[in-house]
């Protein structure tokens, strides 16, 4: 039995995710040294902050030194650091006060930092998920398309178009689709998260008592998160699954029955035909809602959940499309240039002798080998759309880590900031991992070095 | 009795190497030359080198003898209120001022004496725009050279020596290629003061560490069992020698080409950085330029348009420079890599 199971961890695909596992503990580990060492790095300390402050004594100083831990020699701080993120005590904010109903033990009327974390990577990973997504099919698709056209208007306007979406300078290109799509047309919402008049009125939401207000949107983003998760789990393994069947008919059936299956179930849910009440929202009144350009409005009593999760998606469009319009044109670049050199290959040439029709070539022999480096090149784009997100969020006003992370920069809240720069690091690093392991799926050649 | 060869005096050295670089050069030139793209690049990096280096000097100067009228400056130099005594006040980028317009009717739309206007404080724009070109470039290639020194020496010894430098250098370049170094900028712009010298060190080596030392090693690695290397080992070549004197001169090609796209990573990050107000050091920007125009409420107001020289000159030099060192970077790429060159 242990034999057997040690054979199939150490065969294939288990061992290289294994490795791939230890390698990136490994790095991470690395990163919140280096972290710690250029922190410490920089003179002085946080009680520097004080010094033109007269109320705050040389002793008062020593007492908050003393209270930080910053007396204690260096080892001793570097694993209280290490300890503490493990932990996931990462200290009180210095800005941010607590706003649920107990205070916490150690902060007392002070948020702890692992309480905004916690609060606002959904949100981040909500947006970049989604565009990831979005962006890297449009740009694997029109690439394919510029390369297989080559000499074409469209390969000379997309090359150019993509150069310049490529190197545009982010936030002043934000602004622009901002003025543009929210301020000009009005068809979008100008920034935030969520549109406040419709939800001052909320009680509850399924058995959640949610009257203080801020917490009602986490609990309805949460279900949207978990769904958008799970369908696109749920989804990705029936694509898997169903590459086994036989027959071209049998999978288009299952595939597409998987789709309209989860659609179905979603609908149920955001509609309100949940067996239970997790997915009823109490109205205290009569309330507006919008979505887009559309108004609609509710009695007070009871509804289905579909207007709040319609308020998140009218306020993430444009920040979705505008990550997308970025960072499509990479995928599109790359994609064009080793499509062009896979379209010279031999294999290619004896797909077309053979007689197969045009777009069969394209698609199942030339893009599906070109893809390869795309996905490499994706590896390595994750950590810095993940970094890029800082300017998105501030400009849209979007309330995830990036914000957090800019805003408590400014503010000079260190613990915060501190916490958001190691939290956007690992939630990089675990891209990273998922990107990699995705990628050993495509290239069995990788599996088995 | 066989004839005795006449030998002609050997050319010196320093000579034939001199010929060799230069007909090396005249073969690289023609290649790139038939790329478009990279001579369209060149062209644009030259354009704003001639903007930021030899037009902003001279501005001022220029601006007194073209656009100002003797009777102009005589008033501007009477003026009741902030009277100037040189033309320098009048288009210093970070305090100058117009006395000639008064504070009201700033920001004033392009004129004969400010030929992209002013912004609402009066100060003039091309002058912004040409002040920071030249910050810009050198910030850019400051960075770009660090990294770039540091990525070969990395690299080149990596490659080498393998072993335990080799696995320590690694893993650290996964560390740096998954930094999020805005991130990292940010939070280090709030607890000390970055200057332009210091941001162009920490920007050169947090990228010298990253990819480019995968990238140079992979290359260094081809070079490593080249005969030559072999050669120069076997007629007792040192380390050191063979490192500097056969390694690192064959990824100099390599090393420029990426040398092109951090050019364009590190003007990208000042530009940000400075935008939302983390380089205090920093008193002129491109990314400043976009700041205050848009906490003046000129990009969201809805007379966007009306006001198009706020906005318009910084994003677009921004998005103009970092394509430029992309596209020569595409076009070098068609020089320095053989797979690419058209057949």
């Amino acid at each position: 039995m242990i034999t057997r199971i040690w054979q199939t961890l150490t065969s294939g695909m288990s061992k290289y995710i294994i490795v791939r596992l230890l390698q990136i503990i490994l790095v991470l580990y690395l990163y919140m040294t280096l972290v710690f060492i250029i922190l410490e790095a920089q003179p002085g300390d946080i009680t520097d902050i004080y010094t033109a402050n007269p109320k705050i004594t040389p002793e008062a100083k020593e007492a908050i030194k003393e209270q930080l831990g910053l007396d204690k020699p260096i080892y001793e701080r570097y694993f209280n650091y290490l300890r503490n993120f493990v932990t996931g005590h990462l200290g009180c904010s210095f800005k941010w006060g607590n706003i649920s109903p107990t205070p916490d033990p150690v902060c007392r009327e002070q948020r702890p930092t692992w309480d905004l974390i916690k609060e606002r990577l959904p949100r981040t990973v909500v947006l970049f998920l989604t565009y990831t997504i979005v962006s890297f099919y449009i740009g694997f698709f029109m690439g394919k398309l510029i390369a297989w056209r080559r000499g074409a208007v469209i390969e000379y306007l997309s090359t150019v178009v993509g150069v310049t979406l490529f190197t545009v300078f982010t936030p002043w290109f934000a602004l622009l689709l901002v003025w543009l799509f929210a301020v000009n047309f009005g068809v979008v919402p100008i920034g935030g998260f969520i549109n406040p008049d419709s939800w001052t009125n909320i009680r509850q939401v399924g058995s959640v008592d949610c009257s203080i207000g801020i917490s009602c949107s986490n609990v309805v983003f949460n279900h949207l998160l978990l769904w958008l998760g799970g369908l696109t789990l749920f989804w990705g393994i029936v694509y898997l699954w169903s590459r086994r069947l036989p027959y071209a008919w049998q999978k288009r059936a299952v595939r597409w029955g998987a789709v309209a299956l989860g659609l179905v179930l979603a609908g149920f849910f955001f509609g309100g035909g949940w067996p239970g009440e997790v997915d009823r929202v109490t109205l205290a009144r009569d309330t507006k809602f919008q979505f887009f350009i559309w108004h609609f409005e509710f009695p007070a009593g009871t509804i289905p959940l579909f207007p709040l999760a319609l308020d998140f998606v009218q306020h993430m469009a444009l920040p979705i499309l505008t990550l997308t319009l970025i960072s499509f044109a990479g995928t599109m670049l790359l994609m064009r240039n080793t499509m062009l050199e896979t379209m010279r290959e031999d294999y290619v040439m004896a797909a077309k002798a053979k007689g197969l029709p045009d777009e069969v070539v394209r698609d199942k022999h030339a893009a599906r080998n070109a893809l390869l480096p795309v996905v490499t090149s994706l590896i390595f784009a994750i950590a810095f759309s993940v970094d890029g997100g800082v300017f998105t969020e501030t400009i849209f006003s979007w309330p995830g880590m990036g914000q957090l992370l800019l805003l408590s920069a400014l503010e000079q809240d260190y613990p915060v900031a501190i916490g958001a720069l190691v939290f956007t690091g690992i939630f990089a690093l675990i891209a990273h991992l998922v990107a990699d392991i995705l990628y050993a799926f495509l290239d069995p050649r990788i599996r088995y070095d | 009795m066989q004839a005795v060869p006449t030998f002609k005096p050997a050319e010196p050295i320093w000579r034939v190497r001199l010929q060799l670089f230069w007909r090396g050069l005249k073969s690289s030139w023609a290649m790139f030359a038939e790329s478009k793209i990279g001579l369209t690049g060149l062209g644009i990096i030259i354009f704003f080198a001639f903007f930021g280096f030899v037009l902003w000097p001279i501005y001022p100067w220029l601006m007194e003898h073209i656009a100002w009228t003797p009777e102009e400056l005589e008033a501007a130099r009477n003026a009741p209120y902030g009277a100037i005594s040189s033309i320098y006040q009048v288009y210093d980028p970070v305090v100058g001022y117009d006395p000639l317009i008064p504070g009201i009717e700033n920001p004033s739309p392009p004129s004969r004496r400010h030929p992209l206007g002013t912004n609402q404080f009066g100060r003039d724009i091309l002058a912004q725009l040409m002040a920071s070109t030249s910050s810009e470039f050198m910030l850019g290639v400051l960075a770009a050279v660090i990294t770039v020194v540091i990525g070969t020496f990395i690299g080149a010894i990596t490659a080498y020596y393998g072993g335990f430098v080799d696995t320590f250098f690694m893993r650290l370049a996964d560390v740096f290629i998954l930094f999020p170094l805005v991130s990292f900028l940010i939070v280090l712009g709030s607890m000390i003061e970055l200057t332009l010298i210091k941001l162009a060190f920490v920007l050169g080596i947090l990228y010298g560490f990253g990819q480019i030392t995968v990238i140079l090693k992979s290359q260094a690695l081809a070079v490593k069992v080249k005969p030559y290397i072999e050669a120069a080992k076997v007629a007792g070549g040192g380390h050191f020698h063979v490192i500097f004197r056969h390694i690192i001169p064959n990824l100099l090609p390599l090393s420029f080409l990426y040398m092109m796209f951090n050019v364009t990573g590190a003007i990208f990050s000042e530009a940000a950085l400075s935008f939302f107000g983390l380089l205090p050091g920093i008193k002129v920007s491109w990314g400043i330029m976009i700041d205050s125009a848009h906490s003046g409420g000129y990009i969201l107001g809805g007379r966007s348009f009306q006001n198009w020289w706020l906005w318009m000159p910084p994003g677009v030099a921004i998005t103009l420079l970092c394509s430029a060192f992309y596209l020569v970077g595409r076009g070098l790429d068609e020089v320095v890599n053989p797979r690419l060159r058209k057949r």
